[in-house]
């Protein structure tokens, strides 16, 4: 199986990959995220267009009001 | 009284002081998070902090900002900046009474050899980092995300993604009305702290 890690978890990598499938697939609901793909910072309006290899390293760091 | 430089930093380890003498530390935010870092920070001794905040102090943030009463109704960064030279007169601190925004973060902390992330708004968060992700992708940035409500000591961790380290539990959200309280900020306003050290002297 080709994968993908998503915060170090394998998931299935599959043909023209976005980071908006991704978050459909992992279920993430939360608004205010930063997205990594191998190290590079990927912006909100590049989610729906990024197309994410096979074996990249994706992190979604979540993050929450309070300070 | 006279107040001897030497003094103040005679508990101070003489091998590692000097690296921190000559650190400039960015804090981006002066309230709960911020205010709590900026004071460790200068007890530490660390030769410079930058730091910017647009805010008023309100008689409610003393539930856990380093404030004073009759501080209330002063911007953040001024008080701040009285408290500061209260605790070390020894060590430069510069501060802007502005709001961040994409264009002011890399005018403002183009010279901070790390960046301390301490808004309250998740969207401020998000816009610091990615901001400071592309145009200093060079330099660390701490920031903290979750850390509202109380107890809980052994969900807050540190994460690091490459040059962004991230402090708190990453799933407490503050809800409505109801603001962090001093224990668990300043808990997580202290490990961003500890990591500035630990970088420092790496």
């Amino acid at each position: 199986m080709k994968t993908i890690k998503v915060n170090n978890n394998p998931i299935e990598w599959q043909e023209n990959l976005t980071i908006n499938k991704i978050l459909k697939i992992m279920k993430y609901s939360f608004k205010m995220l930063v997205i990594k793909v191998d190290g590079e910072l990927i912006k909100k309006n590049e989610y729906g267009t990024k197309i994410v290899s096979e074996n990249a390293d994706v992190k979604i760091i979540h993050l929450i009001s309070g300070g | 009284m006279k107040i001897n430089q030497n003094d103040f930093f005679s508990k101070h380890d003489p091998k590692i002081l000097p690296i921190i003498r000559k650190a400039t530390i960015g804090i981006a935010g002066a309230g709960g998070l911020g205010s709590n870092v900026a004071v460790s920070l200068a007890r530490v001794g660390i030769g410079k902090l930058i730091i910017a905040d647009f805010d008023m102090i309100e008689t409610s943030n003393l539930n856990r900002q380093q404030y004073f009463m009759n501080q209330i109704g002063k911007p953040k960064v001024i008080a701040l900046l009285e408290n500061l030279k209260q605790i070390n007169p020894f060590s430069e601190y510069q501060i802007h009474h502005i709001k961040l925004d994409e264009k002011n973060i890399s005018l403002i902390y183009k010279d901070v050899d790390i960046m301390v992330e301490a808004f309250d708004k998740a969207e401020m968060k998000k816009m610091l980092i990615e901001t400071w992700l592309s145009e200093f992708p060079e330099k660390p940035i701490i920031a903290a995300s979750g850390l509202a409500g109380y107890g809980m000591n052994e969900k807050i961790h540190t994460k690091k993604f490459d040059n962004l380290y991230i402090c708190g539990d990453e799933e407490t959200e503050s809800q409505k009305d109801i603001s962090p309280m001093a224990p668990r900020v300043g808990i997580v306003a202290n490990m961003q702290a500890n990591l500035v050290l630990e970088m420092l002297l790496m």
